[in-house]
């Protein structure tokens, strides 16, 4: 405490920083549980204790439970599917290629396009209308005698939520890649030569040296894709609109809001997401200050 | 992004039947590699592809029997109306991604420099507060947000935006530079700290002028995140008249009446300025996402 006069001015100089986050992001987070526990169910604010009754109310919505179910569906696909093509583009390209820095660029180029303008084309390319108005896909498909292939895509009874992730997938594949690739670079390659003068091939070479040293990689990418998925917004709104087909629960806190105006259950609804999200990252974050702290 | 890798060259091989054999297996993997890289390439660009081509096409091209076909002539009727459509929108976009990008860029330097070269005790308890804000679904501080917007008559319509993913901001930039300034030598500083110079100073004269590839990191990164925006937009801005050009091309493209040549250019219009940044700016681009990643 005695170097109040050392370190005085860098708090000063972050505390409306400290302050700007404790109100908009901690204090916003507690009004938002006020609202989901109030009874303000209406156009009209009004914040009288209503105890869990919003959450109850969700409990019972079938199109809550419909949501969840779309949100898992989504999930699933997006994960796995973003997980396996950003390592494969990471893995065919680790080694160096000619033009590398070429097929990185158009692999991460989607990172810079909305979801809502994504949206668009894709909302085309899978255009779930039948024969004479289709586009996109379905009448590749057809061309190339294949319609068997062709199918409701988003609309679809079972899959709907998996054909809405592929979207997701081209987005967020790259990023997948780039930091796969950068856990790639990160393996010393003497542990790899070592590994090859004990006579390893190099299949085993990667299954014993170089896959293991991606194991931070491959949580960090969880994390990162399981939280944009939970939040999963403009692409649902861009591709499906609101139908309840493809409606997950942040579509479906916007619909509460803007047009049913129970700002409880809305409310309720974010409070949720936020629970879920937390469970996610707060160890991690915890876990990533801690290593941090371990390296310095 | 330019950067090339050094391939190492092959190590001698002592007998030729080897080498032969060896050189076959090498060339056949590495056309396999490429064939992959490319069918790659081509399912990113095929969004992009269908976008460009349907966009100078007349409407009457648009049906499903000339869905992929290149058009026979070409138009630029539907850019000439989405740009009526939009450019008021656009126009919001800028206006509120100049001064946002600016701001939050601004503020993250000075947070970033005091939170890695000018500490404070708990400086990194401060730093895991904020990087939880950049995680939360921000749904769950939207509702609240609104109401604080009413009840201190901030201003209207985009100041509200802007003030939002300063807000909002905070976290990511705050991560970029301290990413950034951690690099920097502690001798630098403690010249610095024997000149007796202050924390301004030492700011001014010894941090900012090598700072520069950190601004272009983040400053890209910001003004990307902000014009793609979706969520912030639908819930903060209720007029119209101020909507930036994602909610704007959500409503145009978001109904079925909509002719998909004017679809897709609108979408096309407003990805411009984030697709021209990325294209000249891309290495900086994929250094923030790396920041986005923590550790990584």
């Amino acid at each position: 405490m005695r170097n109040v006069r050392r370190w005085g001015p860098g708090l000063l100089l972050v505390s409306p920083s400290i302050v700007l986050i404790a109100v908009f992001v901690y204090g916003l987070i507690g009004w938002n549980l006020k609202v989901s526990l109030s009874d303000w169910r209406s156009a009209v604010p009004t914040s009288n204790w209503a105890g869990l009754a919003a959450y109850r109310d969700l409990n019972a919505d079938l199109a809550w439970s419909e949501n969840v179910h779309h949100l898992l569906g989504f999930t699933v696909t997006f994960i796995l599917g973003a997980l396996l093509v950003g390592l494969t583009l990471a893995f065919l390209l680790e080694k160096g290629v000619r033009g590398e820095g070429f097929f990185r660029s158009i692999y991460l180029f989607p990172m810079a396009v909305s979801f809502i303008a994504a949206g668009v084309v894709w909302r085309w390319l899978m255009n779930p209308a039948p024969g004479d108005r289709s586009t996109g896909l379905n009448v590749v498909f057809e061309k190339l005698h294949a319609g068997f292939l062709a199918n409701q895509w988003y609309l679809g009874q079972n899959w709907g939520m998996s054909a809405m992730a592929i979207p997701a997938i081209w987005a967020l594949s790259g990023y997948i890649m780039a930091l796969y690739l950068a856990g790639f670079r990160g393996v010393p390659e003497e542990l790899r030569e070592a590994a090859r003068m004990d006579g390893a091939s190099e299949w085993r070479v990667y299954r014993h040296v170089v896959f293991p040293h991606l194991r931070p990689v491959t949580l960090a990418a969880l994390i990162i894709l399981g939280h944009i998925s939970i939040k999963v917004f403009d692409l649902i709104v861009a591709i499906g609109g609101k139908q309840l087909v493809t409606q997950v629960p942040a579509v479906y806190m916007w619909i509460l809001i803007y047009d049913a105006q129970d700002y409880a259950k809305g409310a309720a609804i974010a409070s949720l997401l936020l629970l879920g999200i937390s469970v996610l990252i707060i160890p991690y974050l915890v876990y990533t200050v801690r290593s941090e702290r371990r390296a310095a | 992004m330019t950067s090339t890798t050094a391939v190492p060259p092959a190590p001698p091989v002592p007998a030729r039947t080897r080498l032969r054999r060896r050189g076959v297996q090498r060339t056949s993997a590495s056309l396999l590699k490429y064939a992959l890289l490319a069918f790659f390439a081509v399912l990113v660009l095929m969004p992009v592809y269908v976008l460009v081509i349907t966009s100078v096409k007349d409407v009457a091209e648009t049906d499903p029997a000339h869905a992929w076909s290149w058009p026979t002539t070409w138009t630029t009727a539907a850019w000439h109306q989405a740009w009526d459509q939009l450019s008021p929108n656009l126009r919001n976009s800028f206006e509120l991604v100049i001064p946002a990008t600016v701001i939050s860029t601004i503020l993250g330097s000075l947070n970033g420099f005091v939170l890695s070269k000018w500490r404070f005790p708990g400086a990194d308890v401060v730093f895991t507060f904020f990087l939880f804000g950049m995680f939360i679904p921000y749904q769950a501080v939207m509702i609240p947000l609104t109401q604080l917007f009413g009840d201190i008559n901030f201003p209207e319509g985009i100041p509200r935006l802007i003030f939002a993913h300063v807000v909002y901001g905070i976290p990511i930039t705050a991560l970029i530079f301290r990413g950034y300034y951690a690099s920097i030598p502690e001798d630098l500083m403690e010249a610095a700290r024997m000149d007796r110079a202050g924390m301004l100073r030492t700011y001014w004269s010894v941090v900012l002028p090598i700072s520069a590839p950190a601004f272009v990191v983040c400053a890209i990164w910001q003004f990307t995140a902000i014009w793609n925006d979706f969520l912030f937009a639908v819930f903060i801005i209720n007029d119209p008249a101020k909507w930036p050009v994602t909610v704007a091309l959500n409503n145009t493209t978001g109904s079925f009446v909509t002719p998909y040549n004017l679809q897709m250019s609108a979408a096309l219009l407003a990805s411009l300025p984030t697709l021209v940044v990325y294209i000249f700016l891309g290495r900086y681009f994929m250094r923030g996402l790396m920041a986005g990643a923590l550790k990584g």
